[in-house]
């Protein structure tokens, strides 16, 4: 019988057929951090109950733990220390790995997971973390839930849910030069809106998605709540197995020879059935900026503040509202948009590719006056690898701040903060009201372009940077 | 979990797309490790004058005298966006919200309030509007929520009915520990892990031995 990839992942993880309609699925990979995880952990052994499977969940410090160089428990959120003993404490009690904060293996836990080889293509992987999809950019169904189901998938190694439906977005062309996927996710959302993917497990194909390496496929699902998708899917290719390949945690010796076969036949077939299909023109995509507080609301680095007549009237209220927020007007153009504050990191674009693009941009160059500019690794292992590539001095020397791994101020926990009125631009993904700080006001858009930003002191357009 | 049934109850309307979990209740809010002490944070962005006062902002809906002990929020699109945090519905429960309708959810977020025994009513936007416009109007009317008819009445009027699936209803309205459920067919999944081992060794055996040794970046 022929089926969508989500079809196959479904039917070898079906236990069994609950009534109505959902299904029993069998969870292969549980990832908790501190700020929801523990919580979870802590729950289920005040329950009395157990782990049924410690060796197929991972616990990470990276939420809120401090990013400054020499740090130890103690949290710039007030309570936050709480939060890391707690979910040591449960991680310990509850026989669950725990990358603990001077793990040379901690970092963000969507990082991490690709690169010690946890997920793996055709797997259920879930985390109490809505960025989880990133991760089906090797072929696993992973996805975000509660802290409540995390308990679930804790003690049963099951969930109980209903098969998604299903969309693929086929995106062909070529990414033009200074564009990433980043700005091709941003482009997504702008064109099919910030609800576009709502619940559904969405399998981006196509050669511009064949010609991505993983780092790059794993910021283009990073994205996909962002559309308000259930996950983000990629087929597994021979770029996937060459990634996992002698990975911490990837199969070895026969099994990976049967892994490997396995992976490379995980996908549609050709008459699969999707609930929708988009295609999308890869080439006609330029480098990305939010306006508003809300990725939906976002244009090419060179275009304007639209018009609030642009998103019909439902949309004028909240774009009023955003308008208001973020100090703008339509017809104001992003460039040239004076900012306060740069800042690269996040589980959507702080791995070692990342990097290094912003690097051979700031290389020689020095940040703008007056912009408080951070680099934050999205993992140790990938500050370890910048820092033996030299890239720590090149951020360095352009006066950015050189961080340890952790999500940092990607959102405000109550601790460090952009200040009120702020303008950043950032590699993040989320430019909701007071996410990076009370009343701050973020730009997302790529690791080039805040690094461009950076060096400007105002927004600018990365393709107008020589290299 | 408390079952549900039926609710009668006021509303309040908050119309605005895309409410995030971070605006149900902000990071700066979630203090502790657990699961109650949150209802004090809900939409404390938006609720209270200043971040971090406690001081209410009389312009918001929620604050407003003729809102209060509402238990139906009737709200816009994509609403729990953002942040899986399950706070968020801890903290909508904990102030008494019992019922949300909204054309749309978030997907986790929804799964959350199935969790947590708040009933995610979604329909047409019209049919949203109109409910919010009656309770614009007059603020004291009773809505009575029925889950098991699957309808929302005034009196004996029925406003609307909606559709749910037969498993988060069930779900609700037994209020039932959803771990114990599971647990009843703990023998089943033992066997499936069983032959699945036979099908994907990989993935047992991959994660019972840590290559560090051969770690690569
Ligand atoms: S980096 Fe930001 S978006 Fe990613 S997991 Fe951390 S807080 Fe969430």
């Amino acid at each position: 019988m022929s089926g969508t990839l989500l079809d196959k992942i479904w039917e070898t993880h079906r236990v069994a057929g609950g009534h109505g309609g959902a299904d029993l699925v069998l969870i292969d990979r549980i990832l908790l951090h501190e700020r929801t995880g523990g919580i979870a952990l802590k729950s289920l052994l005040e329950s009395g109950r157990e782990v049924m499977a410690p060796e197929h969940a991972f616990a990470v410090m990276d939420h809120i733990v401090d990013t400054h160089v020499g740090r130890t428990d103690r949290t710039i959120m007030p309570t936050g220390t709480d939060f890391i003993r707690a979910t040591r404490r449960a991680a310990h009690a509850a026989g669950v790995r725990l990358f603990d904060l001077d793990d040379p293996a901690q970092g963000i836990v969507h990082v991490i997971s690709p690169e010690l080889g946890i997920v793996q293509p055709g797997a259920t992987l879930v985390c109490p973390d809505s960025h989880t999809c990133s991760q089906g950019a090797l072929g696993a169904l992973a996805w975000g839930i509660g802290s409540t189901e995390a308990e679930h998938a804790l003690a049963t190694s099951t969930l109980s849910l209903r098969r998604p439906r299903t969309m693929r977005i086929r995106i062909e062309g070529v990414l033009a030069p200074g564009v990433t996927a980043k700005d091709l996710a941003l482009a997504l959302i702008g064109r099919f809106g910030a609800g576009g993917g709502e619940g559904h497990v969405v399998e981006y194909s196509g050669s511009a998605v064949s010609a991505m390496d993983i780092e790059a496929r794993l910021t283009l699902c990073n994205m996909a709540t962002e559309f308000a998708a259930f996950s983000a899917l990629i087929a597994p290719d021979s770029r996937t197995v060459d990634y996992l390949r002698g990975r911490r945690f990837a199969p070895a010796g026969d099994d990976w020879v049967k892994a490997e076969e396995n992976w490379l036949s995980l996908r549609s077939d050709d008459d699969a059935v999707f609930d929708s299909e988009l295609s999308f023109d890869a080439g006609t995509v330029a480098p990305m900026v939010t306006w508003g507080t809300n990725p939906q609301q976002v244009v090419p680095i060179d275009g304007t503040v639209p018009d609030r007549n642009a998103g019909g009237p439902k949309a004028q209220e909240n774009w009023d509202r955003a308008l208001d927020y973020m100090g703008l007007v339509p017809g104001d153009r992003l460039t040239g948009l004076k900012i306060d504050a740069a800042f690269i990191g996040s589980c959507t674009n702080s791995r070692i590719s990342d990097l290094r693009r912003a690097a051979a941009i700031l290389k020689g160059r020095k940040v703008a006056e007056g912009v408080k500019a951070i680099c934050v690794p999205g993992s140790t292992m990938v500050k370890r690898q910048a820092e033996a590539e030299g890239l720590d001095r090149i951020f360095r020397d352009a006066g950015f701040e050189w961080r340890e791994s952790g999500c940092s101020m990607c959102f405000f926990a109550g601790g460090e903060s952009f200040g009120p009125g702020e303008r950043v631009v950032s590699s993040t993904n989320r430019n909701f009201e007071s996410r990076q700080g009370p009343r701050t006001r973020t730009h997302i858009a790529s690791p080039e372009t805040v690094a461009a930003s950076a060096v400007a002191g105002s927004i600018a357009d990365v393709r107008t940077f020589a290299r | 979990m408390t079952p549900f049934t039926v609710l009668t109850a006021r509303a309040a309307p908050l119309m605005r797309d895309n409410i995030d979990t971070d605006t149900i209740i902000p990071s700066r809010e979630m203090r502790t490790v657990a699961k109650t002490g949150l209802a004090d944070g809900l939409f404390a962005g938006w609720r209270y004058t200043s971040i971090g006062s406690r001081t209410p902002d009389p312009e918001f809906i929620l604050n407003r005298p003729e809102r209060r002990g509402f238990s139906i929020l009737v709200t816009g699109d994509n609403f729990g966006c953002g942040s899986s945090r399950e706070h968020a519905v801890w903290a909508l429960a904990e102030y008494g919200i019992r019922a949300i309708v909204a054309p749309s959810f978030n997907p986790i977020f929804r799964a959350n309030c199935i969790a947590n025994g708040v009933v995610p009513v979604s329909v047409e936007r019209d049919t949203v509007e109109r409910l919010a416009a009656m309770t614009e109007a007059d603020p004291s009317l009773l809505f009575t929520l029925d889950l098991p008819r699957q309808e929302m009445r005034v009196g004996d009027d029925v406003i609307f009915g909606f559709e749910i699936d037969p498993e988060s209803k069930d779900a609700l309205i037994s209020g039932l520990d959803p771990i114990a459920r599971t647990l009843r067919l703990r023998d089943q999944i033992l066997a499936f892990v069983k032959t699945d081992r036979q099908l994907r060794p990989w993935i047992y055996s991959a994660t019972a031995t840590d290559h560090s040794a051969r770690e690569t970046a």
